[in-house]
């Protein structure tokens, strides 16, 4: 089958590969030519070496800032929206009343836009900040815990589902067996279940780390940055040095080849650390 | 599941309603925010459209008015369909040839493929956009081109991990019954691969729908998809109409809402086997 299917390499695989070239690697490639030039279009390009990247760091101080709002805003994130999952997840799987109801719901928020979601909670934020006589963009906190909000309500049925999935599939044997050993069912959530389910942990914390890091729909829709610059995340940044300034699109690009660099280290060590840890079975 | 009626579980049932309720509630608050007149919404947020507040649905007229609503859902539409179309289609293809030919080209090509997946969009989103404008692919259709292209990454992957698991032989024998690998694709390989295409059509639809980025940048002055027609709304800061806003928030929720109630099963198993896998 091999000699005969290998003639037919231009039908199977060039309209994929002519898309992709179009779409993303002819970009990638110019993106990383063009962080080291001084551009405004991509043909008028003028070498500068890393000046672009030392001016992503030296000019305004925002790149840096809004790096500082991304890195606490993940952190934050990751661990209240695992925590609750996970919680959701336990309490799913007990064979309560309702249980496929109360999935569709927690769920539901996830399959909404990042735009949409934006202002729905741009609405609620400012209905109960309205009280005290302050708007979302009166402080960068308001719009950090605003985000923070919003991205537990999108992602906690998200990884929720995964968890139940991952719950699921841990052998009643092992708990019966548990039990049977006189454990007490927090020794077995944290000597059964948890390590039972490493691999749900891993795939659901490298879900939220890399949607956290990169989210850009909701911050935009949100706050987009205000007030000032202050509750601006990385690819905000990126966006606004790109569209919002002028002659700076050299320095948008080096951000952006940062950018790209920190969420390809952030995830291999993620997924280094937490594959270690799971369970062989 | 052996506990089902003690005393635990109905406290567990009632924190579970309590939070299901807080779920709702934001979006029954813009729905309730819909039917109020603009200038009520911020400063009454929590409260029922009553009295002079109701102004019935002219938010909406309004709103699908001055977003062109209805040509944006057409517009999203069209470039979610055949995303799906040409995505399941293109990338399948792709994905079985990959799998079953072993050479450089084969895992030169899937590796990249799976290496544009980390790649975040702001990394290729100007130099993509110079692009598509070169090419003359600012256009719907241009959109959708993009899309196979930037999807390849996340289908092909998935694509091929199903191919994996499907025994060679049968398109073996297929060829020997004298079909040629175009037949053997179409008559025996896509038909094993219904589950796979269901997933990532799943994936592929909630995606394109809710992008906002990628349509903005390539096609958004001309062409405004339901993301770049609510993002339109905001207008210069603080002039915006937050009656108009209500509506068309209610009106991008609808379709995705029935979607996910009338495909929920395939929609929650799409995400987990693409959650699993990604």
């Amino acid at each position: 089958m091999q000699k005969v299917l290998k003639k037919y390499v231009a039908f199977f695989t060039f309209p994929t590969l002519l898309a992709f070239i179009i779409a993303f690697l002819a970009p990638f490639l110019m993106g990383v030519y063009l962080s080291f030039t001084e551009f405004t279009a991509v043909t008028d390009s003028k070498w500068v070496g890393i000046e672009n990247y030392i001016k992503a760091f030296t000019s305004g101080g925002d790149f840096l800032n809004s790096l500082w709002f991304t890195t606490k805003f993940t952190v934050i994130s990751v661990i209240s929206i695992n925590l609750l999952a996970f919680l959701l997840a336990l309490l799913l799987t007990r064979g309560v009343r309702w249980t496929n109801g109360f999935r569709t719901v927690f769920f539901m928020p996830n399959l909404i836009g990042g735009i949409v979601l934006g202002y729905i909670w741009q609405l609620i934020i400012n209905g109960i900040l309205y009280q005290s006589g302050v708007t979302l963009t009166t402080d960068p906190k308001y719009g950090f815990w605003g985000l923070v909000v919003l991205m537990n309500w999108q992602m906690i049925g998200y990884m929720m589902i995964i968890y139940i999935a991952g719950i699921q599939n841990v052998p009643t044997e092992l708990r019966d067996a548990a039990a049977v050993d006189g454990a007490t069912p927090i020794q077995e959530l944290f000597h059964v279940t948890v390590p039972m389910v490493m691999p749900s942990i891993t795939i659901c914390l490298f879900l939220t780390l890399t949607n956290s890091f990169k989210l850009f729909d909701q911050n935009l829709a949100l706050t987009a940055g205000a007030p000032g610059k202050q509750s601006e995340m990385l690819a905000l940044n990126i966006y606004n040095t790109f569209y919002g300034s002028i002659h700076s699109e050299g320095i948008g690009q080096a951000k952006a080849v940062i950018f790209f660099l920190l969420v390809t280290v952030i995830a291999f060590i993620q997924l280094r650390l937490t594959r270690s840890r799971e369970v062989e079975n | 599941m052996e506990r089902r009626n003690t005393a635990s579980n109905r406290v567990v049932f009632l924190a579970l309603f309590i939070l299901a309720a807080l779920f709702l509630a934001p979006v029954l608050v813009v729905l309730m925010n819909s039917f109020k007149g603009r200038f009520y919404i911020s400063e009454t947020a929590f409260l029922p459209p009553t009295g002079s507040m109701f102004v019935g649905l002219d938010n909406y007229f309004n709103g699908v008015d001055k977003t062109a609503f209805f040509n944006a859902f057409g517009y999203s539409l069209y470039i979610t369909v055949f995303a799906v179309l040409l995505i399941c289609l293109f990338n399948s293809m792709a994905a079985w040839y990959i799998t079953r030919i072993k050479s450089t080209y084969s895992s030169a090509l899937y590796y990249l493929l799976i290496f544009s997946m980390i790649v975040p969009f702001q990394m290729v989103m100007f130099t993509m956009s110079k692009m598509a404008d070169m090419l003359h692919l600012d256009t719907p259709t241009g959109v959708v081109v993009l899309y196979v292209g930037f999807g390849a990454g996340l289908s092909v992957f998935m694509f091929s991990g199903f191919i994996k698991s499907v025994p060679i032989d049968i398109e073996e024998a297929a060829m020997i019954d004298g079909c040629n690998p175009i037949q053997v694709f179409f008559r025996v390989v896509f038909p094993i691969l219904q589950p796979v295409v269901i997933t990532v059509a799943i994936l592929i639809a909630m995606w394109t729908w809710n992008d906002y980025l990628l349509p903005y940048l390539v096609i958004g002055q001309k062409y405004r998809t339901i993301p770049i027609a609510v993002q339109y709304l905001r207008g210069g800061y603080g002039s915006k109409d937050m009656g108009a806003m209500m509506a068309v928030l209610v009106l991008s929720m609808i379709p995705v809402i029935v979607f996910y109630l009338s495909c929920q099963k395939y929609i929650i198993r799409g995400v987990v086997a693409g959650a699993v896998k990604g």
